[in-house]
């Protein structure tokens, strides 16, 4: 049975250490697909322009594209390329709540994300996304420093 | 260069002609207020005239009975529908798949923006003012019979919108009535279209431009102390060319995320105004009740009472005119219908919860003079005399400050972040209206916004009589040809609503997990 791993990553440097952990757990097992995920943040609550609500279907459709272009794609073929077997997603939505949805939906074991970056005011009310992750994940969730 | 561009270019040439024609003595306000209504003065007369033999505006009643039609032809769609609509703005009803899209929440709030603004401040204060407490009865009225015009026209904004291959969306009234009526095989369609643009246009210059402008000023100059209009007018023109001409966004963001903060403020407050003055809330309900059908000495009785409560209701929160249709059409779904459930809420959020709010606060607050003996108010000239002499946006500022002595202040701010964020909203719906007539492109578009930033400063340097008298024939004008074409396409809405419900009932459609 193929393992699946989803590897959120967040457009930071720090998310080379978590593809570089995700790589080594993969070939240890042999038999497994890494997913790597990329949350653009958005939330249905939030407040927009006329004219920006008129151009959103576009901008989400370039904010994919980009996403895909900078961040997801070369992560997928760079893990290709080492022998493994890989794919990326990008999605919109909150990113804890989006990553868990993604590894339900594709019969995820294990989450792998780097740690957050955000912090100060932000994160005391809000909590960072991984640590909102952890708390919320249906799954083992396995942070890289 | 073709004739709209050299419209635009004559423009600003007419507006440095004014002093010319104008009396020496005067000062360049008085001339830009007397040249402005001399003007608008037909348009506005022909907008408001008496029903024959009558006082009462034709156009009034022809909002008061296209909303009564609406709510007995959808059998009272907004009662219904209500908690379905509450389901529809939580998500509830939304597919996962969509996320990223323009939620229903987003379009209800953009379209709040355009609405919730000054027309709930200074326009509640002018109905109550002049038509006293009873308008706000009538206001309501309007406002709960107004859920059905805002709910028929926003169904037609999604259904018929134009949906373009880079993803963005153009929608509103110009768009059903032209495809709407093709598509039932009427003639005169593309006619009603071009002549809503225009009023669209002149709507988007008046309510959404001038009298934003105007009342801007006027809170201003009531903190700061008198000065010439037009320099309020070149700062706010200043701003919003830099937002909607030099694209910095920035500006519109931070407006538009304080705006509903400031909205909730402004209902906070007047919630604790009321409950403080607890033992006064059925006192002045009986003020509503009764000057609803008696007038309490109000000029034309209790008929002027209905005349400024639905006027002021249709100012404040455009149902029937066709502007919220423009900005609910860019939500995602695959049911038209669902946005029309969903834009019922916004007369019932603006008229029937802030605009009470607002007058239930003035009419506590006791600005408005009553004789004691009789119990009937005291007229000056044609309004209610109040205790400072104040109308229009001054007299809410006077009522919350006799409250909370530090809240014109705050009041001031919301004003003119109101007023600013109803001037983006509306720039965008007179350009919709622009393009729709003269095309899309960088010059059509860039011409129409500095026409937009120019009215600006006219707005704020008119008096309020022509200038809250323009921006409601403008207003009015676009609900003519809009309630005219949503007449046509009823139908349409009927057999949408029927099988939406239809599946609704058999569980075809259903609430997503989330």
């Amino acid at each position: 049975m193929t393992t699946t791993l989803v590897i959120g990553l967040d457009g930071q440097e720090t998310g080379d250490r978590a593809l570089a952990f995700a790589k080594d757990l993969a070939s240890t097992i042999k038999d497994c697909e890494l997913l790597v995920a990329y949350v653009i943040e958005w939330s249905p609550y939030s407040f927009q322009t006329a004219e920006e609500n008129a151009l959103r279907h576009g901008r989400k459709e370039a904010e994919i594209s980009t996403a895909h272009e900078r961040i997801v794609d070369p992560a997928v073929k760079a893990l290709t390329e080492a022998g493994l077997n890989a794919r990326g997603v990008v999605r919109h939505g909150d990113v804890a709540d989006t990553l868990n949805q993604i590894c339900e939906e594709n019969g995820g074991q294990q989450i792998i994300v780097c740690r957050a970056s955000a912090g100060g005011f932000a994160k005391r009310i809000f909590g960072s996304s991984t640590a909102n992750l952890v708390m919320s994940a249906t799954v083992p969730v396995t942070v890289i420093a | 260069m073709n004739v709209f561009t050299k419209a635009s270019l004559a423009l600003p040439c007419v507006l440095m002609t004014l002093p010319v024609h104008a009396q020496e003595a005067l000062s360049l306000d008085e001339r830009v207020n007397q040249t402005f209504a001399e003007i608008t003065g037909p348009f506005v007369s022909l907008i408001f005239a008496p029903l024959p033999g009558t006082s009462f505006p034709w156009i009034v009643m022809w909002l008061v009975v296209a909303a009564t039609v609406f709510t007995l032809y959808f059998s009272f769609v907004q009662l219904r529908f209500f908690s379905h609509a509450i389901s529809l703005v939580k998500g509830d009803y939304s597919d996962p798949k969509d996320a990223g899209e323009v939620s229903h929440f987003q379009a209800l709030a953009t379209a709040l923006s355009g609405t919730v603004g000054l027309g709930n401040i200074a326009g509640v204060a002018v109905a109550v003012g002049i038509g006293g407490p009873g308008a706000t009865f009538w206001m309501i009225l309007a406002g709960l019979l107004g859920m059905a015009s805002k709910f028929t026209e926003c169904t037609l904004g999604v259904k018929y919108r134009n949906e373009y291959e880079d993803g963005s969306v153009s929608g509103g009234p110009m768009y059903y009535l032209s495809k709407g009526f093709a598509e039932r095989g009427l003639p005169g369609g593309k006619i009603l279209a071009v002549l809503f643009s225009i009023f669209c246009i002149l709507g988007a210059l008046g309510g959404g431009n001038m009298f934003q402008a105007n009342q801007a000023h006027a809170q201003i100059a009531g903190i700061v102390g008198d000065y010439p209009g037009w320099i309020t007018g070149l700062v706010f023109a200043a701003v919003v060319f830099a937002v909607i001409v030099g694209g910095i966004k920035s500006i519109a963001r931070v407006t538009e995320k304080v705006v509903p903060f400031m909205g909730v403020l402004y209902v906070g407050a007047a919630l604790i105004i009321i409950l403080v003055n607890y033992d006064k809330i059925g006192w002045a309900f009986g003020q509503i009740f009764e000057g609803a059908f008696t007038g309490l000495g109000v000029a034309g009785g209790f008929v002027g009472a209905l005349i400024q409560g639905f006027k002021r209701a249709a100012f404040s929160n455009e149902a029937g005119v066709g502007s919220a249709a423009i900005a609910h059409s860019a939500v995602r779904t695959k049911e038209p219908i669902t946005e029309g459930f969903v834009s019922l809420l916004e007369p019932l959020i603006d008229t029937v919860v802030i605009c009470t709010m607002t007058a239930l606060v003035i009419i506590i607050s006791g600005q408005l003079i009553s004789d004691p003996e009789t119990g009937l108010y005291v007229l000056d000239g044609g309004a209610i005399a109040t205790v400072d002499g104040n109308s229009g946006v001054a007299l809410t500022s006077a009522a919350f400050g006799s409250a909370i002595g530090w809240f014109p202040y705050l009041l001031a701010l919301a004003v003119i972040l109101f007023a600013f964020s109803t001037m983006i909203s509306w720039s965008y719906y007179g350009l919709k209206a622009w393009t729709y007539l003269f095309g899309e492109g960088k010059g059509s578009e860039l011409t129409f916004k500095i026409i937009f930033c120019i009215f600006i400063v006219i707005g704020a340097a008119a008096s309020l009589g022509p200038v809250i008298d323009f921006s409601d024939a403008a207003i009015f004008a676009m609900a003519v040809v809009n309630i005219t074409g949503l007449y046509f396409l009823m139908s349409i809405v009927r057999a949408e609503l029927k099988s939406y419900s239809d599946r609704l009932a058999t569980g075809e459609i259903r609430k997503f997990a989330h």
